[in-house]
């Protein structure tokens, strides 16, 4: 499904990724984790398109595509969708109609016919239930005035309805309690199927409890330095980034 | 990927250009070329006025001749050469028409093309479901058409061209025309008095609600043309009225000018809402052509518990000089403004309200969301002022600026004038600008550039959007989108 070959990238000038190379396959869920700084986020970004992250070098290849030519709104439609770590205020935009908007223009793009007002809420609908969040929220503005949790809840929401093939989740569990944290877990796990693929970028391996992954991966100074499977992220948390890296 | 290009394509296609900008070949009755005391008289003249009228235009044509343009707005244009302007032009009809079916099909095409169907309202005027809409037409200088008349005058309400109004109503437009906004008030209104064509006239009756929204919509087609129409609406005790106005033009290279007076006198607790939405030709992204909109529109709150709104969204005309007021001298009377003006390429705005409190608790709303992108310069300036008599009035001020880019200007210049010992004044301001993270939030989403920058100014927008009646309210979405066309990459 993607397969990342030697990407390097810069932000500012500055190069972050250094030649990382990465295959995901259809159905399997991948955690990248790494100290600050190690390019992560940056990978996440790059990923999906995000102005100011320059590829000076190497490929990425989606679904038989060149992804690195794609525009992100086409990489959104296409199935690639980014839960950010930090969600971003839309003030005077309800989050239903957010989600409407966005839901509609993938329909578009993909040929569907769009919903109408009464369709959607009833499929949103569903997915509150599903996710035990509050309908309230979708008439409040687009995370304006969320807590920590609500926008990560809100992340969520909108990777159920949109129902990607490549999920991205960069830091999902930051700044999470455990409930919500469950929360999040559930979201990814209901999604889970043959066809579809995360990444997961986490600091740490609790997040991992919930979602467990079928590779783990280390980041360290903008490349992938050790791979392995579940067990590597017990190993990680028990003697840190810094002896894995240095291995 | 087909299937992306074609989203890309329709997505330009909605976007594309200014689509009111066709120039429709209609034969038009002109006046000569410039302005003096002859071509006032001609107008006058052609309309077939009374001797009255004929002196006060005269009047105010004199007392023009010695004002000076006023200069204190934040707009920069070339001198307008006031004698290079045709005052009057009129789709040349040859007799008085009976019926829509009389009008000019070349005409009746024109507004068919800015999507007000007048024949087939007329027509579902029976139909249950048809929209309840009265309209007037305003093209050029004359008013064309005006649908539903009958049933309003069921009602007792009067909507019809103000130069029919003067012939069959003149005991009301006598006592009301100019007593809102006199010719003295500035230099354009001094202008309008002495040349204005045609508008509308709305009167309504003691305690009636008007049952439709009223609605105008104002065309300039002819070349090197000026607009100068004249807007008289009377809400007597009691009564209710919503009115909405439009305006578009054809792209031309040369600016043209516009400059109304709309006047509304309201009575003991009767209320007014006027809603705008100017979509004049702004020009080119160079700043080539594009409507000077020097308009003045004042409403005087003459009763009690008497109650004006003032909504506007300003996307259109090269230069826009509006200052939508209220006199609020009816103790208890409240005055509303909600303004949303957008300003792309070389646009400028300067734009706001005055808000005059005379009466004892009279309450002032003010919020004004200006949108500024390419290299537009946007002001708001507005006048909150409380008399000696003003006790216990309020006025909250929201004055909100939104940029895009970096080349563009938001300025807020608000002046408070307080005589009132007991007055409550309150004046919010923010700036803010899109940024690159919430366009990136909503594209990865799935959104467009495009359809993403025109979310978020709605969002940015929707205190004011709300205040529209709903058929207005689509089409001004509609509208944010396209007006900012180009201002993103």
């Amino acid at each position: 499904m993607l397969e990342i070959k030697d990407l390097r990238a810069e932000v500012g000038g500055k190069e972050i990724l250094k030649g990382i190379n990465l295959t995901i396959n259809s159905g399997e869920i991948h955690a990248v984790m790494g100290p600050n700084g190690a390019g992560k986020s940056t990978l996440s970004y790059v990923l999906s398109g995000r102005h100011g992250y320059e590829v000076t070098g190497g490929s990425v290849m989606y679904d038989g595509q060149n992804l690195l030519d794609m525009d992100p709104d086409v990489r959104a439609c296409s199935g690639i969708f980014l839960a950010f770590q930090y969600p971003v205020e839309i003030p005077g935009v309800a989050s239903a109609t957010f989600l409407k908007t966005a839901l509609n223009a993938q329909r578009k793009f993909r040929g569907e016919e769009e919903l109408d007002a009464m369709q959607f809420l009833k499929l949103v609908r569903e997915k509150t239930k599903e996710l035990d969040i509050k309908d309230d929220m979708l008439k409040r503005a687009v995370n304006v005035g969320f807590s920590g949790g609500e926008k990560k809840r809100n992340e969520v929401l909108q990777m159920a309805l949109l129902e990607p093939k490549l999920m991205l989740l960069d830091e999902t569990d930051s700044g999470l309690d455990i409930d919500a944290l469950k929360v999040a877990a559930e979201g990814v796990n209901r999604l889970r199927s043959p066809e579809r693929s995360a990444l997961i970028i986490t600091h740490y391996q609790r997040l991992l409890d919930y979602i467990v992954p079928d590779f783990v991966h280390v980041l360290a100074d903008g490349k992938i330095v050790k791979s392995g499977d579940k067990s590597l992220a017990l190993e990680l948390e028990e003697k840190g980034y810094a002896e894995i890296s240095a291995a | 990927m087909a299937v992306s290009q074609e989203t890309v394509e329709q997505v330009a296609s909605v976007s594309e250009k200014y689509k009111y900008g066709f120039v429709s070949d209609i034969e038009a009755d002109t006046a000569p070329i410039g302005l003096s005391e002859d071509i006032v008289r001609f107008i006058s003249a052609k309309k077939d006025e009374p001797e009255w009228l004929l002196e006060w235009r005269l009047k105010a044509y004199r007392y023009w001749l010695e004002m000076e343009e006023p200069s204190w707005a934040k707009v920069d244009y070339p001198e307008i050469d006031f004698q290079d302007i045709y005052y009057y032009s009129a789709p040349k009809q040859k007799d008085k028409l009976k019926s829509l079916d009389e009008v000019d099909p070349e005409i009746l095409e024109v507004y068919k093309k800015l999507g007000i169907p007048l024949k087939e309202q007329e027509v579902l005027a029976g139909v249950e479901g048809a929209p309840n809409v009265a309209v007037d037409a305003v093209f050029d200088s004359v008013s064309v058409a005006t649908t539903f008349r009958e049933r309003l005058e069921k009602e007792g309400v009067i909507f019809c061209p103000i130069s029919e109004a003067v012939k069959n109503h003149p005991e009301l437009v006598k006592k009301y025309l100019g007593s809102v906004v006199p010719y003295t008030d500035n230099f354009y209104s001094a202008l309008n008095c002495a040349v204005f064509t045609d508008g509308s006239f709305v009167y309504i009756p003691k305690g009636v609600r008007c049952p439709m929204e009223l609605s105008t919509y104002f065309r300039i087609n002819a070349a090197q043309t000026g607009q100068f129409e004249r807007t008289l609406i009377i809400a007597d005790d009691e009564s209710y009225v919503s009115y909405l106005e439009g305006c578009t033009a054809p792209m031309r290279d040369e600016n043209q000018l516009h400059a109304a007076v709309v006047e509304l006198v309201i009575m003991d607790n009767a209320e007014v809402k006027y809603s705008t939405v100017q979509n004049w030709y702004p020009g080119d992204e160079n700043g080539k052509g594009g409507i000077y909109n020097f308009v003045t529109k004042r409403a005087a709150c003459r009763g009690v518990n008497s109650k004006v709104s003032w909504t506007q969204v300003e996307t259109g005309s090269a230069i826009t000089w509006k200052y939508p007021s209220c006199i609020l001298q009816g103790d208890n009377s409240v005055g509303e403004f909600y303004s949303i003006a957008i300003t792309n390429n070389l646009q400028q705005a300067d734009t706001g309200t005055k808000m005059i409190h005379l009466g004892k608790n009279t309450s002032s709303t003010i919020i004004s969301k200006g949108i500024s992108a390419g290299r537009a310069q946007s002001t708001y300036r507005g006048l909150v002022r409380m008399g000696r008599k003003a006790e216990n009035a309020r006025n909250h001020t929201v004055c909100d600026s939104l940029l895009i880019g970096d080349k563009c200007g938001a300025h807020t210049v608000p002046y408070i004038e307080n005589q009132s010992r007991t007055a409550k004044i309150e004046h919010e301001a923010t700036t803010s600008k899109i940024s690159e993270e919430q366009l990136f939030y909503c594209q990865q989403r799935g959104l467009s550039e495009e359809e993403s920058m025109a979310l978020i100014v709605n969002g940015f927008c929707k205190e004011v959007l709300q205040k529209l009646p709903m058929e207005f309210a689509v089409e001004a979405q509609k509208l944010v989108g396209i007006s900012l066309e180009g201002s993103v990459g």
